[in-house]
Order: C-alpha cells, then structure tokens, then sequence
C-alpha cells in the first residue's frame, strides 16, 4: 500500500512537470497496473494481456520507427517479469540496422538482453556489429563494441577481431578502453582466438591514458593467472605503476573518494599478489610499495579498506617478509575491533588468510572470533566457520566440529549444511581424537544431514569401522566396534533417520551385533525388523536389514547355535519374497535357504567379520568344468562362443587396446574437435602423450584442451593408464586424510600424525574444557568468561598469548578434583598409550606437522612476563628476547594435560606448583587487555583461572623453542 | 568478474537485471527469487555480503545495498572484493541520483533502458570500467544529447527537462 501511494504521487508529478517523456501512456499504465497487481497471479495476467497485444501490433506492416521503439523496450520489459517475448527478437535485431542512434541503441539493447550467443539470430548481428564498429561516431563504435562482448561468440570472434583491434588505435580512450575490454572479453570466451595478440595487452599497459592502462589489467589478469611464469618480467612495472598511482601522480580526476584511482590499486595488487606467490625474489620488490600503501592508506573510507584488505590479501600469498606481515596484522586487528560487520567479515577473511602463514596471529583476536561466531549475520558466521575450519587441528577438533554440528542442525539451507556436514566428516575423520567421539560425531552428522551427506560418506565410514584405525591394535578395533554397535542401538530409538544412516546402522548390527556377545542374536534380529517397521524406509535399507539378519542367523549358526525365528522376522521375510523388487524377493530366498543349511555349509558362504577380506573372482567359472565335461559326455551340445557363431558381430574378441578403434567407426554423434595446434597423436599413443604433458611443464589452458580432446574421443573405459593420469592428475596437493583417502580435499595430515591423533594427551585438554564450558550455565555475569574459555579451547594449542590471564591459585585442589572428574571417555581409549606418552612426554606437537608453527609454541605461560616487558601488542618475533621460565615445565605440563593415570600423579603436582609460582608473579588485574566483555571482568577471570588449572588450556609458549627458532 | 546486476524492490519485484553471462528469462526469474528470499530474512545492521554459491554456483558472492524501497545487488565471483563492489553499488546509485534528481523507484520503473545506459557505462563485459559517477554522467549525456539530434524520440532525463520546465 505504501508504495501504491508514492506510485500514485509520483505519477501526478509525471504529469505536472515532463518527467518521463519518452513512453507512452499505455507504458506508464502498464508499469502502474502492475504496481497495483495483488498476486502474482493477477501480475501475470495482466503481462500476458500486455503481450498477447504487443504480439499483434509488433507484426502490423509499416509501424513507425518510434512506436516500434517502445514496444521493444515494452517487450525488454516483459521479459524482465519473467516471460517469453521470444516473438519479438527479430524486431530487436532489426532495429539495430537502424541509422538513429537512440533506435540503434535500443536495439542493441534489447538483442544483447534478449539473445545467448548462440542463438541463430547473431548471424544477423554480426555484420551490422562489423559496420558499426567502423564507424565516424564513436557512441555507435562503443555501443557495438557493448554489444559484440555480449554477443559475439567463437565462432564469430574471427569476423570482428581485426575491427577491434584497430580501435586498440582510436584517437578517444573510451574506445580505446572498450576495444581492450571486448579483446579480454574474447579471450575469455576462447582464450585460443586472441593468443596471437598478447603482445597488444602488454603494449596497451604503456597506454598513455591511465584508463586505458586500468582496463588492460584484467586481461593481464587473467593472463597472468593462467602462465605466471611468463609475466615475471612485469613485476617491476607493475610495482612502479602501483608506487605511482599510490603517490597520487595521476590525474584528479581518477580519485574516488580521497583515494587515488582505487579500482586500479586493487587491481595491480591482485596481479602483484600472483606474481609474487611462492617467488622471493619477485616478492622482494614488491615489500616496499606495500609498506608504503599500509602507511598512506586511509581506514576511514569504505574504498580505503578495501585496497588495505588487498594488501593483505597480497601479503599473505608473496614470499613472507616480517615487517609487511605485521603491518598486515595490525590492520587486520583493526577489521577485527571495528563495529561495522562488513568490516569485521573482511577482517575473518583476512586472519584466514594470514593464518596460513603465522597461526599465532589468531591468539590476539580470539574473543573477537568468538564474538563473530555468536553474532546474528549469517553471512559472517559462515566465514568464522570457514577460518575455523581452515586452523582446526587435534587440540580442538571437538570444540570446532561440535560447534558446526550445533550450527549446522540450526540451518535450513540445505546447500550449506550439506557443506559444513562435509566439512564435519573430514575433520573428524582427520583429527579425531578418540573413537568414540568420532562415533558419535559420525552419529550426530548423520541424524541431522543424512539425506544431504554423499553415499560415500557412509561406506567410508562402515569401512572404518570395519578395519578399524589402521593400527594393529584387535582390542581396539573391536571396542570401536562394540561401541558403534551400542550407539546404534541407542539411536534406533529416535522417531525418524536418514536412510544412509539406517543403512550403516543395520549394515554394522549385522556384522558386529553380536560379535561382543553382548547382545543375543534375537535381539539384534528383533532391533533389525524394526528398522524396516518403524522408519519409513526404502528398498536400500531393507535390502541392508534383511542382509543383517542374514549375517547374524549365520554366525548363530556357524556357531552351533539354534536360530529360533522370531515371528516379526519370518512376516518380514514373507513380505520381502513377495516385494516388487527383485533384489529384496532374492535376498528373502537366499535368507531362507540359508536357515536350511549345516553349520558348515553356512561358514563358508557367510564366514564370521569377513567384509574386509578380498573376495576372489574366478571370472572363467573353472569350478564348473567337471560337470560340463558330464553333460557333454552325456550328449550335451557344446557351448560356442558369442564371436564364433555365425551371423553375429560381436567387438568382444578384439583386444582392448582396440577397442576406441572399433568404436571410432561407428556413427559419432559429437561435433568434431576443432583443429589443435598440436596435432592429435593416433588414439593408441595418447596415454603416452599424456604422460608427456604430465611431465613438461606445459601453459595450463592447452592442458586441459588435450585432456578433454581425449575425454571426447575415447571410450572412457578403453584406456585404463591414460585414466589413470587424469585421477592422479586431478587429485595433485589432495593430501592423505587420516583413516584412509577420502573424496575430500585440502588440509594437510600425514600418516604419522595418525598415531599423535588418536592418542589421549591432547584430547584430554580438550574434552575437559568441554566439560568445564558447559558446566557454567546460566548467570549474565560468566557470559565473557565463558567465550574466553571456548576461546582458550580453540586456539588453547598455540596459544599462550591471551592465556596470560592466569588469575591467583586458590583452586589448585578443586583442579585435581576436576581432573579425576574428567569424563571416562579419553581414559577408556588407550591408557596404555597414554602411559608411555606421559612416561616419555615428548613435546607435544612436534609431532603435527601440518602446524610448523605450532611446534615452536606448545604449552608454558609465561605471558605475564612477556607483556611486562613488551607491552600490549608483541609481535611474535619479539618474543624471543625475553622469554626466561624453567625448562622443565613444558613435560610437566604435558603430563598434566595427558590422561594422568596414577603413575604421573607426582608430575602433576610439580606442574601445578610451577602455575602457582609463575602465578604469584603475576600481577593479573594489571595485565588483562583482553576482557572487555561481560559486566565482571574480575568474576570471569577468576572463572577463567579455575578452567585454566583444570587444565582446559595447555597454556602458554614455550621460550625455548621459540629462541632456538627465531632467535 | 561481475556476474550480475540485479536492481529489485523491497517485494522482490525485479527492477532490473543485468546478466553477464547469458540467462534465459526463466533462469533469470527463478534466480532473482533466490536472491529475494536471501535478503529478505536478513536483519538490518549486518553486513552487506552473501555468500551465493548455492544460488550462482561455487565461489560466487553477492554484495547488496537497500536503500528505500529498492535493493541493489552485485553477484560476482573470487577475483572481485567485496568491499570494492560495495562502492561499486555507491557509484551506480550516485549516478542514478545526479542523472534523475532525487532518485526514486519510479525513475527506474520508467527508465530501466536509461539505466541500462548507466550501467553499461560503469561495468563492461563484467569488469569494472568506470567509477567516477562525474564522468559516467558526462558520457550518458553525450549519449542523450546525440540521441536527441540524431532522432525526434528522445529521452531527457528529469533533472534536464525540469530545470526547462520552471
């Protein structure tokens, strides 16, 4: 109602004062019309009534020019609304031969919104497009040259490229601009049609119009990104060009907003961040401009933060350089501490980035992480989800990943959850902690994305589950085991699960059910009929539950024992022999013909935890030659082979490195390959050829055109090596996940962190902060104490910075209590282990080696001293210097941490003594730059304190390390 | 590059849409939807950014503005910054403002093809081509100023024809 109201004044003005004076009444009463429209309904009515008249008139003979005009816009219109005017296009396309420039452009318009670029009326296009792209008036060039970066496509490149490229010499520099722009724009349509004119990018690049130098930016751009190597030689005229625009020797004109030509800035900056990625030397010209845009760049506008976030866009992908990496930080803190949320998610972007390269540079804004992560944007919590993701790593796995999951039961979109479910299983699977957890974070996964989560995703973890975590290590296993089967049951309580769920669950109660003696036989049997009564299930599922309960009446059997069966289980078996799907009917049958075998019979077809041995095909079925032989002793005609009867073709004798030949001649329905620069070898060779490609360092664009030549060409099963190459190819930097590859990618894990992983000292840490931070509910006044404890739990590893906030000791018995507290879960998994850890104690960390980083900074906290010395902000090459503390804490403390069975009681109290002395230096109201939140800073810290000696965070750095490192 | 630019009111009504890549007239709708249903459930007073890969495909992020009674939205991919788009947006409305006098929905309703103009003028082919408001107006009003030699059917912007008006 509102806006019919502004539409209703704003039409009287209309009609006072000129307005717009171009459109017709009927225009003006169409727009108001449907302004007034109640239901889409109604909208859509009145659209099609515009069109059905717009249909007729458009097709009278002889309309005028002008009225001709706004039916077209009328028709631009309707198809904005979501209609066809498809009726209408050759009326645009005609109007484009039109001599006015006002109807020339309206047609232009209208093709370019109307038309793919492949529609069949382009070729209509295309010689007006040559005509006016030669034309006096450069408005008509340039509304051309719009029209041919819309319109013209590859086929077409040829017929107006020569065009283009003269006005690369166009006295105007808005030509000159445009041409620049369309030739990036062809390029990017068919990098091939443009590759002889790559000179003319680098040539435009001296342009004497900054404009002109601006817009053959993106196609360096892109240039650059596809070959770096091939545009080193640009780095110093691109660092000169941005020192130049950055000290304002342009034009005035070029500012915006204060700023000097930003666009451009961000630009250069993009390309430099390219140039200078993994390249020393190259990175080293770049340092000082970036210093002197840190220093000049103002923070206060939009724009400026903009280029200051491609600055460290930049810095975090060139060679690392100390001094730029912290003018890289400090702004990022100022992202960070801002109100504004844009801000604030450039500021996550950014630590994302920076992190990569120094994960101590989170620790300093660890509260305002966790702020971002409870903040009510959507948008900028994702992106906290995406930096935790990307610094996740054992020591707080449980407290991400647990995290995620509550996000991701919160959401609706289905897009995202099925990523962050994803993400979920690839961190748990990566960095688990326990078996356990990794269950029931398995569990939680799939209970709420199930359905979202890819079939995969289930086998892999059956098959976890069923080889368990790749130690040698039976006992283990088959806790796993009998612990996936009793949350299952549990489980099997709830009102509805995903199928993939359902399947897994049913498909380990039929292996493992009963393999702990636990459970009897009818039980599990009785729990499997449920699962195709009780959830609405599919034929999958039913086909894994019958199979179960196959399994089970077998091991019974095998066994010695008697198989009674249970009434709901034989009405099962009759509906499935009776089910429409064959594959349920068949395994009904073979359940039932199972029951009636020996013991013996039995074993051998269905041997005990068999799924992870290999089964053997014997494709020549030679078991059966001796009763081939009888039958045709007894006069049985012999069996001739497909190939060798007569009147049949068969392809099946020839032999398979043949066989894209035999297929090559028959029909192909593909269009052909466009001629290459480099001729195809003959379909035998290509797996060699590919091979070569993998070897020589070859531009990436031709890469992948070979590649897909062959993905078109070849049957995809007929050249096994060339298949080969292209999955070892695509999986290049997809690091082994711990447990066994997974389809994911990214992060960094190595096959000797898995033992690190699974192992107690560091999961204790964590779990107990778990416990801790779920123990203090309720009261306002822990609000902050408690996001310093969830922060203190995610970045607890490398932390120490914060952790400094160790208040006065008087907890030190209700620590140990804690600790006997702690929940049976870490304790349960491998004491043994835990034991030779702790006898040992080796840092901790060393063993990740996915965090360099990290390695220097494992536990101690000497942070106090630290900042008496250095103040607020110290950098982390400034530590080196004046870190002392006991070498001996860094073990001790380790001890503390891990699982402490009674054997290490003794470390724990000398670790305890050395946090009480170390806390009495401590002067900690002083010291407390980070509580900002939460009513009671002196309340919440003590809150803190008591976590910290429960030992929620393996605090601090330790000095040593950090001077052999750095110093 | 800009994916596209899409100008909407507050009911979801599109305004405008400008696709760099081309889109049939059905995608386009089914897409402005999407687009409508994101922002309309987010709150005032949060960031100006979406992350649209479930709606333009992977790596894709759109930048949005509402100002009275419309919203204007930049879809792009990775090799644009959000906070650049975000100026890019005040370039447009900027312009829309000098080039209509006190911008209004209805300006835009009527002269989606003058707007078309504008914008060619600011992105091109999905790249960035301009963003001083000052010289896209320059530009645009050559355009007119020809338009309106070159044929009686012209388009004279409100700001022109009310200053002959009074």
């Amino acid at each position: 109602m509102e806006q019919l109201k502004t539409i209703g004044r704003e039409l009287a003005m209309g009609s006072q004062g000129g307005g717009w004076t171009g459109q017709s009444k009927e225009f003006l009463d169409l727009v108001k019309s449907i302004g007034e429209a109640r239901s889409k309904a109604e909208e859509d009515r009145i659209i099609l009534r515009e069109i059905d008249s717009l249909r007729r008139r458009i097709a009278e003979p002889d309309v005028p020019r002008r009225r001709m005009k706004e039916y077209i816009i009328r028709l631009v219109y309707a198809e904005m609304l979501g209609h066809d005017a498809s009726f209408g296009y050759i009326h645009a396309v005609k109007m484009t031969h039109d001599d006015s420039l006002s109807l020339k452009r309206t047609g232009y318009l209208a093709v370019t919104l109307f038309l793919s670029d492949d529609h069949d009326l382009i070729i209509l296009i295309v010689n007006t497009i040559q005509k006016d792209l030669r034309s006096d008036n450069y408005l008509i060039v340039c509304t051309a040259l719009t029209a041919a970066c819309k319109l013209i496509n590859e086929e077409t490149i040829p017929a107006v490229l020569p065009q283009v490229v003269d006005l690369l010499a166009h006295p105007k520099e808005a030509v000159r601009k445009k041409a620049v722009m369309a030739l990036h724009r062809f390029y990017q349509r068919s990098p091939a049609s443009v590759s002889h004119l790559i000179s003319y990018f680098r040539k435009r690049l001296c342009d004497n119009d900054p404009g002109v130098m601006g817009a053959t930016l993106f196609p360096l751009f892109d240039l650059i990104t596809a070959d770096v190597n091939s545009y080193k030689d640009l780095v110093i005229s691109f660092v000169s060009i941005l020192k130049q625009v950055a000290e304002r020797r342009l034009p005035k004109a070029y500012d915006y907003h204060q700023m000097p030509a930003p666009f451009i800035q961000i630009k250069l900056l993009k390309i430099l961040a390219l140039l200078g990625s993994g390249d020393k030397q190259a990175s080293g010209h770049i340092y000082n401009v970036l210093g002197d845009i840190f220093r000049k760049c103002e923070s206060s506008s939009n724009i400026g933060n903009a280029v200051l976030y491609e600055c460290i866009c930049c810095v975090s992908s060139i060679y690392p350089n100390a001094k730029v990496l912290d003018a890289a930080a400090e702004s990022t803190s100022k992202f960070l501490k801002s109100d504004s949320h844009n801000l604030k998610y450039m500021g996550i972007d950014a630590l994302g980035r920076l992190i990569k390269i120094n994960p101590d540079i989170a620790e300093e804004h660890q509260l305002a992480v966790i702020d971002c992560l409870e903040d009510p944007d959507d948008t900028l919590k994702r992106k906290t989800f995406e930096l935790l993701y990307k610094m996740t790593k054992s020591t707080n796995v449980e407290v991400i990943v647990d995290r995620m999951i509550d996000y991701m039961i919160s959401i609706n979109d289905n897009h995202y959850k099925t990523e962050i479910a994803s993400r979920c299983v690839e961190l748990a699977e990566q960095f688990a902690p326990s078996n356990q957890w990794f269950i029931q974070t398995m569990n939680k996964v799939f209970e709420h994305a199930g359905d979202l989560l890819n079939v995969r995703v289930a086998h892999n973890l059956m098959r976890l589950i069923a080889e368990g975590f790749g130690e040698d290590d039976e006992g283990a296993d088959s806790q796993l085991r009998s612990s996936a089967v009793n949350s299952y049951l549990r489980i099997l309580g709830e009102p509805k699960l995903p199928s993939l769920f359902l399947q897994v669950i049913c498909w380990v109660l039929g292996e493992y059910g009963t393999a702990d003696g636990k459970y009897s036989a009818s039980y599990i049997i009785g729990k499997l009929c449920d699962v195709t009564e009780a959830h609405l299930c599919n034929d999958t599922v039913k086909a894994y539950s019958i199979s179960a309960i196959m399994k089970i009446c077998a091991f019974e059997i095998t066994a010695g024992r008697n198989v009674e069966m249970l009434p709901e289980c034989q009405s099962l078996i009759d509906e499935l022999s009776a089910s429409h799907s064959t594959d349920l009917q068949q395994r009904a049958y073979e359940l039932q013909a199972l029951l009636c075998l020996d013991s013996q019979a039995v074993e051998s077809v269905m041997p005990l935890d068999a799924s992870c041995e290999d089964i053997e095909f014997d494709g020549n079925l030679s078991f059966l030659n001796s009763f081939v032989q009888q039958s045709i002793e007894k006069g049985a005609r012999p069996y001739i082979p497909e190939s060798e009867r007569s009147g049949t073709f068969s392809v099946s004798n020839y032999n398979s490195q043949y066989q894209h030949e035999a297929s090559s001649h028959t029909l192909r329905f593909e269009a052909y390959e466009l001629p290459k620069p480099s001729p195809t070898p003959a379909t035998p060779q290509i797996s060699v050829s590919t091979r070569t490609t993998d070897l020589v360092p070859v531009p990436e664009t031709t890469y992948y055109y070979t590649e897909n030549n062959q993905a078109s060409k070849l049957p995809p099963v007929s050249d096994a090596s060339s298949a080969d190459h292209g999955i070892k190819l695509h999986l290049d930097g997809v690091q082994k996940k711990w447990g066994r590859p997974t389809y994911s990618s990214s992060s960094s894990s190595t096959s000797s962190e898995k033992k690190t992983n699974g192992v107690t000292r560091i999961d204790g840490v964590s779990s107990q902060s778990r416990g801790t931070l779920y123990d203090s509910k309720g009261q306002q006044s822990e609000v902050s104490a408690e996001k310093q404890k969830l922060a203190a739990s995610l970045f607890g590893a490398s932390a120490g910075k914060t952790e400094k906030k160790l208040a006065s000791t008087q907890r030190a018995p209700k620590a140990t209590t804690a600790i006997a507290e702690r929940p049976g879960v870490t304790r349960a998994v491998s004491p043994e282990i835990s034991k030779q850890k702790a006898a040992s104690s080796p840092p901790p960390d060393l063993l990740d080696l996915g965090e360099p980083i990290t390695t220097t900074t494992p536990t101690i906290d000497p942070f106090e001293q630290l900042e008496g010395l250095i103040g607020p902000t110290p950098g982390p090459s400034t530590l080196d210097n004046s870190v002392t503390t006991s070498e001996q804490k860094a073990p001790d403390l380790m001890t503390l941490y891990t699982d402490t069975p009674p054997s290490s009681s003794s470390s724990i109290s000398s670790a305890l003594g050395d946090i009480h002395s170390a806390d009495k230096n401590s002067q900690m109201a002083k010291n407390v730059p980070s509580v900002k939140k939460g009513p009671n800073p002196q309340d919440s810290l003590q809150k803190d304190a008591t976590a910290r000696h429960v030992g929620v965070t393996p605090t601090g750095n330790n000095p040593n390390l950090f001077r052999d490192l750095l110093g | 590059m800009i994916r596209a630019v899409i100008v909407m009111n507050t009911q979801g009504k599109p305004r405008l849409l400008k696709f760099y890549e081309f889109q049939p007239p059905e995608k386009q709708h089914e897409l402005t939807r999407s687009v409508f249903a994101v922002l309309s459930g987010r709150p005032d007073n949060v960031s100006n950014f979406v992350e649209a890969d479930a709606i333009f495909g992977p790596g894709t992020r759109l930048v949005y503005k509402h100002l009275a009674t419309l919203y204007f939205v930049f879809v792009f991919d990775s090799c644009e910054n959000e906070l650049a788009m975000l100026d890019l947006i005040q370039v447009l409305v900027e312009t829309l403002d000098r080039c209509f006098k006190n911008v209004c929905e209805l300006d835009i309703v009527f002269n989606f093809n003058k707007m078309h103009t504008i914008l060619d003028e600011i992105i091109f082919g999905g790249q960035v081509l301009e963003t001083s408001s000052e010289r896209v107006l320059k530009a645009v009003e050559e355009i007119s100023r020809l338009e309106k030699s070159s044929s009686s059917v012209s388009f004279v912007p409100k700001s022109v024809s009310g200053r002959f008006g009074r």
